[in-house]
């Protein structure tokens, strides 16, 4: 076992003993990245000499003797669709290839506010419009675990990362699923908090009321770690929320005595994989053997799920989107000449099919005649799978369910059907459009691929996720 | 007339907040291009929008201002369209909920009578950027440049109603839109100024024969922002539309320009050609909560606005209505009339020569009345001085004009230029002799009864004094003399 493979928190407590130096921990992921990278392709940008001068800088705090920031020292890789200025932010996208920020993503100034080591910048979906990071005009990001497998999206890059020591502690994002689906594929934890909790500035939009900033690792105390620094009103988001936050690592260890878990009825029928059910229901046992009562609930409305989340998010995206025009920054066609060609051959070279697909989409659900037949509608739908939760948890303190209905697929199998790809977003998308905090911890294996268990919280409980994950993670262990 | 008319508004007023409606960008006209701009209201990926709170404020004082029923609980959606000058794709602005609805606006109708002329709705939204062609258009240019430094600058968009009290004509509309104006200058929400584009407006036209129950089409001319275009506008328009409608045709409801050179308006777009803006709620911002505390502090800090402000000055110190009105169309001009009246003895003579003296030497030296170099109190001061009868009109004047140009006290100038009006009875008496000498026809007409030319006597005296005779000294002196 490599430096770069231990968990963030195993590495501070060594970097606190002095048993190692963040700058070996940075070659070692640096290594690593030499190593496997070129068959992965969890980056876009690797910043060699950025991440060496970050962590000189941050054994020097330790040398220093003053505060020791939490995540002092430890290799960082930020999916490239939050701002970081100075290194370009492209979201995977012709239209933004050599897009450079002159500001930085709230959530990322705080980690490394925290000392974290910025690696680099990590692949996605085009936007983050997608479920598999094939979608990515840098190439598809393959999973470390069988690299004839797809890493999940859209933050396959960051999950990547993580499962394959090209970083210890990764952010993504998560829109439909987005940290949830590539955490459960690659086989790492990944948290997408409540909505409201981590700001969004900085995060390039692709549907605002889903978009959610989380994080990635290979331990649940190691995205509490992360959660710790990126949580937190910001007066530039006015959609974050100015709620206390609490020390997400406090109730770590303390078991599942007693709480209450709720399996979701609508989540064990037809269309999952009966291996991976047969996964999600042996972790529920294993949890119940352990003092956790489990409950069965019900969520009447989320066979509407997808489709509401796909209305509401192409409506926001068509408009999203809108900004990249050629005219400010990004990429422009110098093939037209009047404006509305220039428009045109701009946007039609600039984004990839997906995008220009959900921005169609869009378009087409917002415009007069049709928006009270597609939005209004979803959004009421969307009311109403909120209503299912707020229900539903009256009666447990969290929910246990599959990330995923499939294991993870072969590159190229659902490319040409994107309704497919879309369905494997099934029991992720409700969190999104309710707003509640997830978690995707592994709980088994089939056929030596990994299989993701989700842990649903009440709307900014994360802690209780956390919690509940935490005793996943020590009941079944490292898998 | 055999047609009547309905005229509506669509009013955009730039609001004089410092900083931009979504980002700290300062509010400035004369910075060099771009250099008020951001991320924010530049469009660049990532960055959110955080509303101007004091922008809300305004949008909220207009609308108690105006009678309207104020929202609880607003919201603002995204339009859509592209243009360069939209840096984000989508203006934001209001649709279902803005924060004002169903206000009024009184003017004086064409019959006489007050008329509450209906305000459908009042929202907040951002501006858009400049663009600046190398040549005159868009197309003829080889190439634009945007500025950005009104990109997101808050407007507010005033909106007429077309079924309750629309304006019946060009008088009343010209009559509502400077009401309008003088309305939101007294709440200090904008300096509306037309030339600064701080005023533009979007006007909608349409006409019906007499008896009939209902409208034709409409027609839309588009951002003017002058009173003489919209009028020039308007007129050309109902001519238009009553031609064609004389001829039996039907007016297409179309979007029109108005061509500022040739007095005529040009269609722009049609109905079917009318963009279709895919409003929906703006996800970046959430839902704009006016609590009691809040709407309490806006109406407490509400000015007087002016159809009181009219009476009262009529009832406080009695001068003619004609004057009041005067007085009271600018707040900044009745601030400093009741500001000098609260000093001086004489509030009438005081108005009126506001009136006829200071506003002629404001408006010779292209001065507001803000910067005014005559303080109120000097102005007071002087006024007594003529209401007393120490100077006369003439000096006064003459005073007048040295108080605005040197900022001195009246006292001062008279004495510094000894215009001290001439008290002696001996030398007035003398002076009055030698005219009677010259004008023997005029003695003789008076002391044959007429009593007229006296005055004729009187100011032959001021004239030989250069007006510093006390004029009353003057006439009491001449009484004596030819006393029965």
């Amino acid at each position: 076992m490599e430096l770069c493979d231990h968990s963030a928190g195993e590495l501070a407590r060594m970097l606190r003993a002095g048993e190692t130096t963040s700058v070996e921990i940075t070659r070692s992921v640096l290594q690593r990245i030499d190593e496997r990278e070129a068959e992965i392709n969890a980056y876009i940008t690797v910043d060699r000499e950025g991440a060496l001068r970050q962590a000189q800088e941050a054994d020097e705090r330790f040398r220093g003797g003053g505060r020791i920031p939490a995540l002092n020292g430890i290799p960082l890789a930020v999916k490239d669709i939050l701002c970081t200025r100075g290194i370009r932010t492209t979201c995977a996208s012709r239209i933004l290839h050599a897009f450079k920020a002159t500001y930085d993503a709230t959530a990322f100034r705080r980690v490394m506010d925290e000392g974290a080591v910025l690696i680099g910048k990590t692949n996605l979906d085009e936007f983050g419009m997608g479920s598999s990071t094939e979608n990515s005009v840098f190439g598809p990001t393959r999973n470390p675990v069988d690299t004839g497998l797809v890493a999940g999206g859209s933050s396959g890059g960051s999950a990547a990362a993580v499962a394959a020591g090209e970083a210890v502690i990764a952010l993504g994002t998560d829109t439909g699923g987005s940290i949830r689906l590539p955490g459960a594929f690659c086989g790492c934890v990944g948290i997408k908090p409540t909505y409201g909790r981590v700001s969004r500035f900085g995060l390039i939009a692709y549907a605002s009321s889903l978009d959610q900033v989380g994080a990635l690792a290979r331990t649940v105390e190691d995205t509490a770690f992360v959660l710790n620094a990126i949580a937190g009103h910001d007066p530039l988001d006015t959609t974050s929320a100015a709620l206390p936050v609490p020390d997400f690592t406090a109730g770590l260890g303390t078991g599942v005595d007693g709480l209450r878990i709720g399996l979701p009825r609508e989540y064990f029928v037809e269309g999952l994989d009966p291996r991976i059910r047969e996964c999600v229901l042996g972790a529920a046992s294993l949890l119940e053997r352990n003092g956790a009562r489990i409950v069965e609930v019900s969520l009447p409305h989320a066979r509407y799920a997808i489709s509401a989340y796909y209305l509401i998010a192409t409506a926001e995206a068509s408009s999203n989107l809108a900004r990249y025009d050629g005219v400010k920054y990004g990429f422009r066609s110098e093939e037209e000449t009047d404006l509305l060609g220039m428009y045109a051959a701009t946007r039609s070279q600039g984004f990839g099919s997906e995008v220009k697909r959900r921005i169609m989409l869009g378009t087409y659900v917002l415009s007069a005649g049709y928006y009270d037949a597609y939005y209004r509608k979803a959004q009421e739908a969307r009311t109403l799978i909120k209503q299912d939760f707020d229900a539903a948890f009256e009666g447990v303190d969290c929910m246990l369910a599959p990330v995923s209905p499939c294991l993870p697929f072969k590159l190229g199998e659902k490319l040409d059907d994107p309704l497919q790809m879309y369905l494997v977003d099934i029991y992720t998308v409700s969190l999104n459009l309710s707003g509640l905090p997830g978690m995707s911890i592994p709980c088994g294996r089939v056929d030596g691929l990994p299989v993701g268990l989700q842990i649903i919280g009440r709307a900014f409980d994360e802690a209780t996720i956390l919690r509940l994950g935490h005793a996943c993670e020590t009941l079944l262990g490292r898998i | 007339m055999e047609f009547e008319t309905i005229i509506c508004f669509e009013t955009h007023v730039e609001l004089k907040t410092e900083t931009k409606l979504f980002c700290d960008c300062p509010v400035r006209y004369d910075a060099a291009p771009n250099h008020c701009s951001c991320p924010v209201c530049t469009g660049q990926p990532g960055a959110l929008p955080v509303l101007n709170r004091r922008a809300v404020e305004f949008a909220i004082r207009a609308g108690v201002a105006l009678g309207c029923a104020i929202n609880r609980r607003s919201r603002f959606a995204r339009k859509n369209y592209f243009y360069p000058d939209l840096p984000k794709g989508y203006q934001i602005s209001q649709y279902e909920r803005p924060f004002c609805e169903d206000g009024t606006l009184e003017i004086i109708g064409d019959d006489g009578e007050p008329y509450p002329v209906g305000i459908k709705r009042i929202h907040l939204e951002e501006d858009a950027g400049k663009l600046v062609h190398s040549s005159d258009s868009f197309e003829a240019a080889d190439f634009s440049l945007v500025d950005y430094n009104r990109s997101s600058v808050p407007l507010l968009e005033i909106v007429g109603d077309h079924e309750r009290n629309p304006l019946r004509s060009i008088p009343e509309a010209r009559q509502y839109l400077e009401k309008l104006r003088q309305v939101l200058r007294y709440i200090g929400i904008s300096d509306c100024s037309m030339e600064k584009g701080q005023l533009r407006c979007d006007v909608n036209v349409s006409l019906r024969r007499k008896g009939q129950p209902h409208f034709g089409n409409r027609t839309e001319v588009k951002n003017m922002s002058s009173f003489r275009f919209i009028a020039d506008a308007l007129q050309y328009e109902i001519r238009r539309q009553a031609e064609i409608l004389r001829s039996g045709g039907a007016v297409d409801q179309e979007t029109r320009l108005f061509d500022e050179q040739k007095g005529i308006t040009l269609p722009m777009r049609s109905k079917e050609d009318a963009p279709d803006y895919r409003y929906f709620p703006d996800p970046d911002l959430v839902e704009v909560e006016i609590d009691d505390a809040f709407l309490e502090g806006v109406r407490r800090a509400l000015p007087e606005l002016p159809d009181r402000k009219i009476e009262r000055v009529i009832a406080e110190y009695g001068i003619a209505r004609k004057d009041a009105l005067i007085l009271t169309r600018e707040r900044a001009v009745c601030d400093y009339f009741e500001r000098s009246a609260a000093r001086c003895a004489d509030a009438r003579r005081l108005g009126a020569w506001l009136i006829k003296e200071l506003f002629r030497l404001l408006n010779d030296a292209s001065v507001p009345i803000e910067a005014c170099p005559v303080p109120d109190a000097a102005f007071a001061e002087l006024i007594d001085l003529i209401a007393e009868g120490t100077i006369t009109d003439a000096i006064g004047r003459t005073v007048l004009e040295e108080m605005f140009a040197t900022s001195r006290r009246p006292g001062e100038i008279i004495a510094a230029r000894n215009l001290q009006p001439i008290q002696d009875e001996d030398a007035l008496s003398d002076i009055l002799n030698e005219v009677l000498k010259e004008n023997p026809d005029i003695v003789d007409q008076i002391l044959r009864g007429n009593r007229k030319p006296m005055d004729f006597l009187i100011g032959q005296v001021m004239r030989k004094t250069r007006g510093k005779a006390d004029a009353r000294k003057v006439k009491g002196l001449l009484e004596e003399k030819f006393a029965p």
